[in-house]
């Protein structure tokens, strides 16, 4: 076990788990403690082996190194892949230069993106849009013409919109970890970088449509999906189905009594918390095809929980109100 | 005339073979080493030596090599970095062209310090024919003993390859080198793990430059304190300098660690002087990476000291006024450069060479590159070079790897040295098309 | 050079030696090197089908192919003039005049930088530091270096490689035989 201490807040967590995890218990396990100490993470994701270190969102100092070696960390860390010390101090929200450091990531990962959030699928389940409004600036300094790319389809069921993407990596990890053939992968180098097939191929196998979920932003978003409803006029729902192909726990998006889409269940990371497959996804647009749990669980502060519950608190007062209703009744 | 250990035949007729070679005095570090030492005292001797990466970094190389793991039964691996791209250095190509066999023999003699079955020099794609002419060495040592099953009658024995990259300036970061030579994409690795644990093909491995390998040879013969008597204080031994831009005589020097820089640049035996005996304006004295220092701060450091070519001396000051002994690639400036199209090029380069998996490099280069292009082309704003600050600024120390911060000194450096000559382009543009000053005038015959 | 794309016995068997220098299940190591010879051999340039070939011949999946033959700068994705100029022009080249250089090149062959002549004979590239900048300016076409250029040796060189171009591409020149 290693004692580290972020953000002044003390919790002894597992050797070998990263500064993000530690951050990310700290919150879980104390509800004193303020959501933030846990850096945002852009392409990290825990479910996905060797994902992060790369979009620079969650760095954070290391000011003593641990009990042993007390130097501090010369450069900024990615919290997702530096691994704790006991005895490590890590400062994230209350270092003004961490704060610096990561503005300048946002802005890094913004003067090339074509900010198109009114006409973007993933707006208001935007990872980027989250960011961007927490952490960047009001205005782009950024006065050259931005980098563009022509959309296309992988498949009949992924849209790659990759001028929105941010290079996370997650979706050439989804690919590598969770399906038994990659197609696509990061083409060029540099600035020119894109996520490709190089020539036009279909994504196709039972499980790529979880390169949608993955996605932060709205670089690949689901075709059956595509400019239906704004996420925050739908309905997610916690719902099942026997699958044969995967768990079939998922969330429906519900517009009435329709099915607009079908994801992953997402924890407050943001994470899916099964993946699940193309038919599920892709195929089971009925309400008729799935067996509803309950509104699903949304804290994210974005608009897309701004629809159903005005915060997580008054969300379980109202469920333990109708819990007690339903009792009473009974 | 300062003490030569690397270069000193490079004048022999017909050093590149292994039997003129041997003539003169090669292999004999392969054969005092593996005939009279143990690997752990030729890692001594390293070490005491003080010998450090000639690559850039300047780490201690014996100590690099003294973290190396050794689990039973996981092969380890030796990498020598010949990669050589950082502009303004070519003296591992000089090394390699001219004496491939005393790479060859510091790969023998390294190769069995650290207990490395299998080594590979891995060379920059553009190198080709610099390649062949290692390959045809390697065939050579092959064929006499030198490599390969038993050598020297010895129980060593040991394999070494070339790779050739094909185009990559950041292939010249260990890890990325790592990933290029096991076929993928030049991507830096994200630290830790670092290569003495998981390096190549996940085995421990030390990747050290073409000419840190080739002083092992030297070190052996002469033994760690002998050689560790050359130089000045912790910067010991010899370097190679590439030596180019405004100067007579462009080219690689060995240099004793601690000659003065004004002897460096205007001494009949290195650089010559500056040609047609313009002023002296600023040098790049490590490689493109490394800051920028207007001809004042490169003579003498801020205390008015004699600045000497060592890793202390050049870096003395910090950045605000020094600047570090890199690669040694040596650029000089006489008073015609324009320092700010000079720094455009830099931009370009890294722009280019920027591998595009962290957002402060891929985004920022190109942003960097951008605005100093629009600077030079007559079209900047004022508030460019604050932004430019503001830039590098966010991209130092937040990147995978140092190549983020390899772009933003330059920037860093000629703003702090220069800010007038940016003030200059971009309030009097219909300047810059008139004066021949804000070009490089250096034309070549004939144009 | 053949239309089919298919390596010949005697490239095969040195494709096979450079697969042969990595540790077993590690011949994926082997892909630079084969995918210059790959470019040498059809046509100086890498086409979808070569690399498609070449993933074939390492067993590996195409998209890791076209993912290292984009990311490195020697590897053409299109195709290429017979001679392929590459004039660097990082600071010490440019302090040496590679602009020049590069502007002589554009007049005498009629075309921009990036463009290849009519005849398909030249491609101008300019390219970041080649590692020559004690030899400044400098171009590389094949594997040779071309360096401490005037106006007089690019002119003489435009000749040479005319005369060389009319009967083979550059490539076949200098990679075949020696990896």
């Amino acid at each position: 076990m290693a004692k580290v201490t972020i953000d002044g807040h003390s919790i002894e967590v597992p050797d070998g788990t990263t500064i993000l995890q530690a951050a990310r218990m700290l919150v879980d396990n104390n509800p004193e403690v303020d959501a933030k100490v846990a850096p945002p993470t852009m392409c990290y994701y825990s479910k996905l082996k060797t994902s992060g270190g790369y979009c620079r969102t969650c760095v954070v100092k290391v000011t003593k190194g641990s009990e042993k070696d007390p130097r501090p960390m010369p450069k900024p860390v990615a919290s997702c892949r530096t691994t704790v010390m006991d005895g490590m101090e890590v400062v994230n929200i209350t270092s003004p230069e961490v704060l610096e450091a990561r503005k300048g990531v946002v802005e890094f990962l913004l003067i090339n993106h074509p900010l198109d959030c009114p006409i973007c699928d993933q707006a208001g389940e935007c990872h980027l849009q989250d960011l961007g409004y927490e952490h960047g600036l009001a205005k782009t300094r950024y006065d050259f013409s931005r980098r563009t790319f022509n959309q296309i389809d992988i498949g009949p069921y992924i849209k790659l919109h990759m001028t929105r993407c941010i290079m996370c990596f997650r979706c050439i990890k989804v690919a590598d970890q969770i399906t038994n053939n990659r197609y696509q992968g990061m083409l060029f180098r540099g600035d020119a970088s894109e996520i490709s097939t190089y020539i036009e191929k279909a994504v196709d196998n039972d499980f790529s449509g979880n390169v949608i979920d993955v996605c932060p932003v709205g670089a690949l978003t689901d075709r059956t999906f595509r400019f239906k409803s704004r996420v925050w006029f739908t309905k997610p729902m916690d719902a099942h189905r026997n699958c044969t192909k995967c768990s079939g726990k998922a969330a429906v998006w519900l517009k009435g009594n329709d099915v607009l889409r079908v994801t992953a269940r997402k924890d407050q990371w943001g994470e899916a918390i099964d993946w699940i497959c193309n038919e599920c996804r892709f195929e089971k647009k009925d309400a008729k095809d799935w067996v509803i749990e309950k509104p699903s669980h949304i804290d994210r502060h974005s608009v897309i929980s701004q629809n159903h519950y005005e915060n997580l608190a008054q969300l379980k007062l109202d469920i333990s109100k109708q819990q007690k209703q339903i009792a009473g009744k009974k | 005339m300062g003490k030569k250990l690397l270069i000193h035949n490079d004048n022999v007729p017909g050093i590149a073979t292994l039997e003129v070679y041997r003539q003169n005095g090669g292999y004999a570090s392969v054969e005092k080493a593996l005939k009279t030492m143990t690997p752990a005292d030729v890692v001594e001797e390293v070490k005491k030596s003080g010998l450090r990466g000639r690559g850039g970094a300047g780490f201690p190389t014996g100590m690099k090599w003294s973290f190396l793991a050794k689990p039973e039964g996981v092969e380890r691996y030796l990498v020598c970095n010949a990669d050589e791209s950082e502009p303004g250095t070519f003296k591992d190509r000089y090394l390699m062209e001219k004496i491939p066999h005393a790479l060859i023999e510091g790969m023998i003699t390294s190769s069995y310090a650290l207990g490395a079955k299998t080594s590979y020099i891995y060379i920059r794609g553009e190198y080709f024919y610099v390649a062949r002419i290692v390959e045809k060495a390697i065939d050579e040592a092959y064929a006499a003993g030198l490599l390969g099953k038993n050598i020297l009658g010895t129980n060593f024995s040991h394999d070494c390859y070339v790779q050739v990259g094909a185009g990559a300036y950041i292939c010249g970061e260990e890890t990325a080198l790592l990933e290029s030579l096991e076929g993928k994409r030049g991507n830096p690795r994200i630290k830790p793990p670092f290569p003495a644990i998981a390096g190549l093909y996940g085995c421990p491995t030390v990747v050290n430059n073409v000419e840190t390998i080739a002083a092992v040879c030297p070190i052996v013969m002469m033994g760690g304190d002998e050689y560790a008597k050359i130089g000045i204080g912790r910067s010991t031994g010899t370097k190679l300098i590439s030596a180019s831009g405004h100067i007579n005589k462009p080219g690689v020097y060995e240099i004793e660690l601690g000659l003065p820089v004004e002897e460096f640049i205007y001494s009949e035996e290195y650089c010559g002087g500056i040609i047609n005996g313009r002023k002296l304006k600023a040098v790049v004295a490590g490689g493109s990476s490394v800051p920028i220092l207007p001809a004042e701060l490169i003579l003498k450091n801020d205390k008015g000291e004699a600045r000497l070519m060592s890793y202390e001396s050049l870096s003395e000051g910090g950045f605000a006024t020094g600047t570090m002994l890199g690669s040694g690639g040596f650029i000089v400036y006489d008073e015609t450069t324009s320092i700010v199209k000079n720094l455009y090029t830099f931009a370009r380069f890294y722009h280019h060479e920027s591998c595009g998996q962290c957002s402060p490099c891929r985004e920022g280069t190109g942003w960097m590159e951008k605005i100093l292009h629009r600077i030079v082309e007559g079209q900047g704003k004022p508030s460019d070079v604050d932004l430019l600050w503001d830039i590098q600024r966010k991209i130092e120390g937040n990147t995978i790897c140092p190549l983020g911060d390899a772009a933003a000194w330059p920037v860093a450096s000629a703003i702090r040295h220069f800010r007038h000559e940016f003030e200059e382009y971009i309030n009097h543009p219909e300047r810059i098309k008139d004066v021949k000053h804000y070009y490089s005038v250096h034309q070549l015959a004939g144009a | 050079m053949s239309n089919e794309i298919k390596f010949n016995e005697e490239t095969l068997a040195l494709v096979h030696k450079m697969i042969k220098r990595y540790p077993e299940g590690k011949h994926k190591s082997a892909l630079l090197p084969i995918l210059h010879i790959a470019q040498a051999e059809f046509g100086g340039w890498l086409s979808p089908e070569t690399m498609d070939y070449v993933a074939s011949i390492l067993n590996i999946k195409p998209i890791e192919v076209y993912e290292v033959a984009s990311f490195y700068s020697m590897y053409n994705l299109k195709p290429v003039g017979k001679c392929l100029l590459e004039v660097c022009r990082t600071s010490s080249c440019w302090t040496r005049g590679a602009e020049d250089v590069v502007r002589h090149l554009e007049k005498k062959l009629g075309i921009k930088e990036g463009e290849t002549t009519a005849d398909g004979m030249f491609t101008i590239k300019t390219v970041e530091c080649l590692g020559s900048c004690g030899s400044a300016p400098m171009l590389q076409c094949g594997a040779s270096y071309h360096e401490n250029l005037t106006m007089e040796k690019v002119d003489n060189l435009l000749e040479e490689y005319r005369a060389i171009g009319k009967q083979r591409s550059y490539t076949d020149m200098d990679y075949k035989n020696t990896l």
